[in-house]
Order: C-alpha cells, then sequence, then structure tokens
C-alpha cells in the first residue's frame, strides 16, 4: 500500500526506469515494486520511531524539475571560503556543466551518472544493481527506482589527488514543490585519497524534498577526508543516505554539519569490512526554528582490528528537534575491534528536544568499546566567568555554544574553510546577531 | 572608589555575610584574611555579580554608583575585576580570541574604540612579559589543561590585560609554590597605581610579604572583626584566628 507521498512516483515510473542495461531496467523494476508493496513504514517503524513521516505523506512533490538546467543560480550561492579546487555542481536533481569546473587531473575521474550511464553504465553495476530489503529504507528505495544523475568520482589506485573537491547539491526556486534524486558514487581505489566536500545548499524559501543516496568505497589502503556541509534553507526536506564499505587498512574521515533544512535525515551506514580499516567521525547538528534533524549512525565491524572514534555534538532552539541514534555492531570474528562513541547535547530552550540513543551491540572478543550520551545546559560557571570579564549573557552563551560545536571541525586544517564553519555556525545559533567579533585574532 | 555599608548576604537560606562594612580609597591595597567559611569569598562573588546571592541588607557603592544594580559584565565595564580562586575551564575557546572579545566589549560599553588585532597584541605582548607567561597559553583553550600556578598567573594577565579599577583577587596564593607566588606578586605590584585599587583576600598572610596591604581586615562570622595595619598580619600569623576570638570575647566581657 503505497502513500500518498508515493503515489506520484509510483504512477507512470514504468516508463522512466527503462535503460538500455537490462540490469539497470531490473534493479529500479525491483525498487519500484518493493515500494508499491511496502509503502511508506508506518508508525511502529523503530527507524523511524523520532521522525514520524505522516506529515511528509500528506505532502505533494512534483517528481523532478523538467527545467533543472536552465534555472539561473546566483554564484554566490556556490561558493566556500577556501574551496577552489574542480567542482560538481546539481542543480533540482541534474547536473550542471556550465556551473562545474572539471580540469583534467591524472587519476582522477569526476563525471555526472547521466553521462556514465550512457557511455559505460556497466561499470557502475556493483554500486546500481544493489537492492535495499529493509523496508525502512524507503528512500534508498526510492532513489534507485528513480535516480539519474549525481556524481561519480573514481580515484585509480595509487593516485593522491592533491585539491579539495567540491561537490555542490543546489535546491533552486520554482513555482511548486519539487521532489529530486541524486546518486552519488565515489570509489578509491587501492592506496589512492581525495579530499572531499559534500556541500548543500539552496536557495530561500523553496520547500523541495531532496533525496542523495551515496554510495563510498574505500580499497585497500586508501583513505577520503570528506566534510559535509549542510546548510540548505530552513524550508526544504532533505533525506541523505550515505553507504560506506572500507576494506583492509582503508581509512575515513569525516566531519559534518548539519545547519539547515525544515526537515532533515541522515543514514550513515558505515561497514568497516576490511581489517584494520579506521573510521573517525565528527559530527554537529545545529538547531533553531521549527528544524528537525534526525541523524542515524550504523557502524558495523566485520573485520579484525577495526577501529570506529565517533564524537558528535548536538544544540537545539526553540522549538526545535533532534535525533541522534548511534549504532556499533562488532560482528563475531572482528575481534580487537575499537569502538568508540560520544554524543553530547546542549538544549537552549525549554521547547527544544534532543533524543539521544547510543547503541552498542558486540559479538567479538579482545574488543574495546566505550559510548556516552548526555543532554545538558550551557554551565553557569563558565557563563559568570566569561560575563565578569565583560562579555554580556548572550555574547558569552554564544561563545560558549560555538565552542562546543567546534569540536566537530576544530580539526579541519583549511583555515579560511574553518572561519566559515565558525561563521555558518554563529548564523545559525540563537543571539548571535550582535557577535561584536567574529574575526581572530591569532597571536 | 568602593563603599560597603552593612552588608548581609544569604546563599540558599543562609546567613554568611552579617554586616560587613568596608571602605576602599584609590590607590590603596586592603587585605582580607579569615579562617575558612567566615565569608571570604562570598564577598568577591558578591561584589563581581554571581548569581544565588541574595542581599537582603545593605549597599555596595562603587564610584557613585550602586553596584548591586548593574550585571556581571557592567560591572567588569565599570572596572571591576575578580581574579577566581578556582578559574573556569572553557575547552574551544581560544584564549586569546576570548580576552580581545572580553576587552573590546568592555570598551565598546564604556564608549571607547574597540583595539585591532595589531594594537590588541601589542598590549599582549607586553603583559605577557611581566608575568613571564609563555606564548603558547595564548593559543590555548581558556584556561584547558593549564597547571594551577598556570591558571593564577592567567588570571593575573587577564587583570593586566584589562587594566581595571578595582581587581579583588579570590585567594590568588592558594595552591602555588612560592616560586609563582613572588610571579603573581610582581604582576599585582607592576599595576600598583594611585587610581587602582585592591582587595586581596587571603587565607595566609605569606602573600602580604610579596603584596603589601595598606590595610589588613579579619573577617569572621559573616562581618570585619578588626581591622589595622601590615602588622595585623604578622600577629594572626603568630597567634591565629582564634586569637581573634578570645579578644573578641574579653572586650564584650
Amino acid at each position: 500500500m503505497a502513500g500518498g507521498f508515493l503515489e506520484p512516483f509510483l504512477a507512470d515510473a514504468g516508463q522512466a526506469s527503462r535503460s538500455q542495461a537490462a540490469w539497470l531496467t531490473e534493479a529500479r523494476t525491483n525498487a519500484l515494486q518493493q515500494l508499491a508493496r511496502d509503502g511508506m513504514p508506518g508508525p511502529r517503524s523503530e527507524a523511524w520511531k523520532y521522525s514520524s513521516l505522516r506529515a511528509l505523506g500528506q505532502r505533494q512533490y512534483q517528481r523532478g524539475d523538467a527545467e533543472a538546467n536552465s534555472r539561473a543560480i546566483d554564484k554566490q550561492l556556490l561558493a566556500l571560503p577556501g574551496v577552489d579546487g574542480p567542482r560538481l555542481v546539481f542543480v533540482n536533481g541534474a547536473f550542471r556543466a556550465d556551473l562545474s569546473t572539471t580540469r583534467t587531473i591524472k587519476g582522477l575521474q569526476l563525471t555526472a551518472l547521466s553521462s556514465v550511464l550512457e557511455s559505460d553504465p556497466d561499470s557502475l553495476q556493483p554500486f546500481l544493481s544493489r537492492s535495499f530489503d529493509d523496508p525502512a529504507h524507503v528512500f534508498a528505495r526510492l532513489n534507485s527506482a528513480l535516480a539519474s544523475d549525481g556524481p561519480v568520482i573514481r580515484v585509480a589506485a595509487g593516485v593522491a589527488v592533491e585539491p579539495l573537491v567540491h561537490l555542490i547539491f543546489v535546491g533552486a526556486a520554482a513555482s511548486t514543490s519539487l521532489a529530486w534524486q541524486l546518486r552519488s558514487i565515489i570509489e578509491i581505489a587501492e592506496g589512492g585519497s581525495l579530499r572531499l566536500v559534500e556541500h548543500h545548499v539552496g536557495e530561500a524559501g523553496q520547500s523541495h524534498f531532496g533525496n542523495v543516496l551515496s554510495q563510498i568505497a574505500v580499497r585497500a589502503n586508501a583513505r577520503l577526508d570528506l566534510l559535509q556541509v549542510q546548510n540548505s534553507p530552513e524550508t526544504a526536506s532533505l533525506t541523505r543516505r550515505t553507504d560506506v564499505v572500507l576494506d583492509a587498512d582503508a581509512h575515513l574521515e569525516l566531519r559534518s554539519i548539519e545547519a539547515g533544512a525544515q526537515w532533515m535525515r541522515h543514514d550513515l551506514v558505515v561497514n568497516l569490512s576490511g581489517d584494520r580499516s579506521r573510521f573517525v567521525s565528527r559530527g554537529v547538528f545545529a538547531l533553531r526554528g521549527r528544524q528537525h534533524a534526525d541523524t542515524r549512525l550504523d557502524v558495523r565491524h566485520s573485520a579484525r582490528d577495526s577501529a570506529c572514534d565517533i564524537l558528535w555534538r548536538g544544540v537545539a532552539d526553540q522549538r526545535s528537534r533532534g535525533i541522534f541514534h548511534g549504532a556499533i555492531t562488532v560482528e563475531p570474528g572482528a575481534d580487537g575491534s575499537d569502538a568508540l562513541l560520544s554524543n553530547k547535547n546542549l538544549l537552549l530552550s525549554a521547547q527544544a528536544e534532543i533524543d539521544t540513543q547510543p547503541v552498542l551491540e558486540i559479538y567479538a572478543d579482545e574488543v574495546k568499546a566505550a559510548h556516552g550520551a548526555t543532554v545538558g545546559q550551557l554551565d553557569e560557571h563558565a557563563l559568570f566567568y566569561l560575563r565578569t570579564r565583560g562579555l554580556s549573557a548572550d555574547e558569552a552563551r554564544s561563545l560558549l555554544t560555538l565552542a562546543f560545536c567546534r569540536v566537530a571541525f576544530d580539526s579541519v586544517e583549511n583555515e579560511a574553510l574553518r572561519e566559515h564553519l565558525d561563521v555558518l555556525l554563529l548564523e545559525r545559533l540563537p543571539s548571535m546577531e550582535q557577535e561584536p567579533t567574529t574575526d581572530k585574532a591569532s597571536a | 572608589m568602593l563603599k560597603i555599608e552593612n552588608l548581609h548576604v544569604r546563599i540558599a537560606g543562609k546567613d554568611i555575610l552579617t554586616g560587613l562594612d568596608l571602605e576602599v580609597k584609590a590607590g590603596e591595597v586592603h587585605a582580607i584574611m579569615g579562617p575558612n567559611g567566615a565569608g571570604k569569598s562570598t564577598l568577591g562573588n558578591v561584589l563581581a555579580g554571581r548569581e544565588g546571592y541574595e542581599v537582603t541588607q545593605g549597599s555596595i557603592e562603587f564610584n557613585g554608583k550602586n553596584l548591586l544594580e548593574l550585571e556581571p559584565e557592567e560591572r567588569a565595564a565599570e572596572g571591576v575585576f575578580l581574579a577566581f580562586q578556582y578559574p573556569v575551564e572553557i575547552p574551544g575557546v581560544n584564549n586569546t580570541y576570548f580576552l580581545r572579545a572580553a576587552l573590546n566589549a568592555q570598551r565598546k560599553r564604556r564608549g571607547e574604540k574597540e583595539l585591532d588585532s595589531m594594537q590588541f597584541l601589542k598590549r599582549v605582548r607586553e603583559k605577557l612579559a611581566v608575568l613571564h607567561l609563555k606564548d603558547e597559553l595564548l593559543h590555548r583553550a581558556v584556561n584547558e589543561g593549564f597547571s594551577g600556578g598556570e591558571k593564577k598567573r592567567n588570571e593575573i594577565f587577564q587583570m593586566a590585560l584589562l587594566e581595571p579599577k578595582l581587581a579583588v583577587l579570590d585567594e590568588t596564593d592558594s595552591g602555588l609554590d612560592i616560586d609563582a607566588m613572588k610571579l603573581v606578586a610582581d604582576g599585582v605590584n607592576a599595576m600598583r597605581d594611585p587610581s587602582r585599587a585592591f582587595v586581596v583576600i587571603t587565607h595566609y598572610q605569606r602573600l602580604l610579604d610579596y603584596i603589601v596591604p595598606d590595610f589588613v581586615h579579619v573577617l569572621a562570622d559573616g562581618h570585619i572583626v578588626e581591622s589595622g595595619d601590615k602588622s595585623l598580619a604578622l600577629k594572626l600569623e603568630e597567634h591565629g584566628y582564634s586569637w581573634i576570638a578570645e579578644r573578641k570575647l574579653v572586650g564584650a566581657a
């Protein structure tokens, strides 16, 4: 039984799903059938316990954007200080070559899925034929059925890509609310490395529904540094699923900033499938108004001596709601694994709510594991201390709140970028308008 | 400069200060001594404006203004500074950033021009040298991972940078070895000035060998029971605080 939300997607989707590659048509048809059969997860779905899909089910979105290729975009929207490497820009779900800059870099493939699907679809079969069999993964299914564009980034074996690559997902204003899909595929071959920014922005006022499914494979001895900056307008809805596989000695260094969107869900699924693979995650969500952000980590150790180190912060003001679900599973045989998860949260208003849920399941031996989660308020002693030195109560609160969030990105080496993230959070956090000094004095 | 009259303070329903009088003029150094639990730290906190301290009677006037009506940050801008007994660690807030924000917030409130990075750093370097503090402390988070001595010196460094009119030092000597105490005293003495006053709260006489006070007051049971010059501190050192209590008994009889 498909709910109201899914109807426009299922109506004549059979036509859209057809591809010259038979396996792709089959995968899309399979996803459509699953959607038609299972519909939207109901109120008893554990994965959607804190993020009700009922409101979404009552909304109607137009499928895709016929004018995505021609919409005018303010260049300022795409800029990110300190980031001037190659970039791929997607507007309302479609690749925009005119806004992108892709210079040739040896060992780096930087293309759009839409063009790979025409030239060499079979090279993506391992990624695109993936089936999502859990009915809770409704948006991954939707993406599998409908997405026909997105970034495809492949780093050749042994290549260390020097420039910072910038991916930009833009929601552009339109006369109606749109639903757009993007499929992102990133593969770093053996011994390669890449630094990447995944950047979500949008034009003010639009209330689109964006759905991004990212598949990331970091092969043996390879490394990916990924910074996710989610700064969509506070009227948009966004769901993302990031699926990561780490092979032996692979390393993913992830920084996530969730600041935008009215309604946001991010499923971060990491499989430490190779011995000695390592996953480091620093993240923060900073919410205000009636924003709703649900971050769900599912980290799986399935190889020996693998390690995860997860540290997230959350801030909720006014009537916003933040959810952090951090699950770590150490599978049988993943001996010698090291798992660390910490989630601290700050409530800045009596009407705000934060739910945090660390889950640790261990089925292996000689595992080191620690997890903790707290929800609290600003430290009164620290507030008083700052005020006795001359800062107003508002300034002191903003400084302490920013400091609390900064743990998510204080290790970003790019100074211009790090300072931009400071400002981005300052603007989002409460009572920051009169912040006197946002520039930094470095002695 | 500072005029405290008949000050009564209650914390969580308990009377801590019970009729304290104190007058401090510009240029003077007053030492407040007393046994543990006498209300010494309460005095410092009330002057700085900490919440949760209920003033049930009395007044505090600072340069003609009713200090009790001012927020902590307004008091700071008026020139009141409290060096904390237990400086607070603030992870994630860079020391330099914090000091510049604090200084400029005060200047702005006073209608003075804010300092730019260069002017600020020049001032920082001058003050660091006096306290023999390492540059490296500036790059760290406020008090985070500082040793006890570094924290106390950082308080005095902040005082030097903010140039208050009235500095209240709350047991700045506690937990310091003799070398660190000398550094702290040097920092304070370098700032002694006819336009500035100090209230030095301490449990031991030792600090007063290095910061020589003009007046010494003994605080016991919530009010000042004895005042004198620096020789009073030496007598206390010799006889202990019980000597005051005995003298009071004799006087009452």
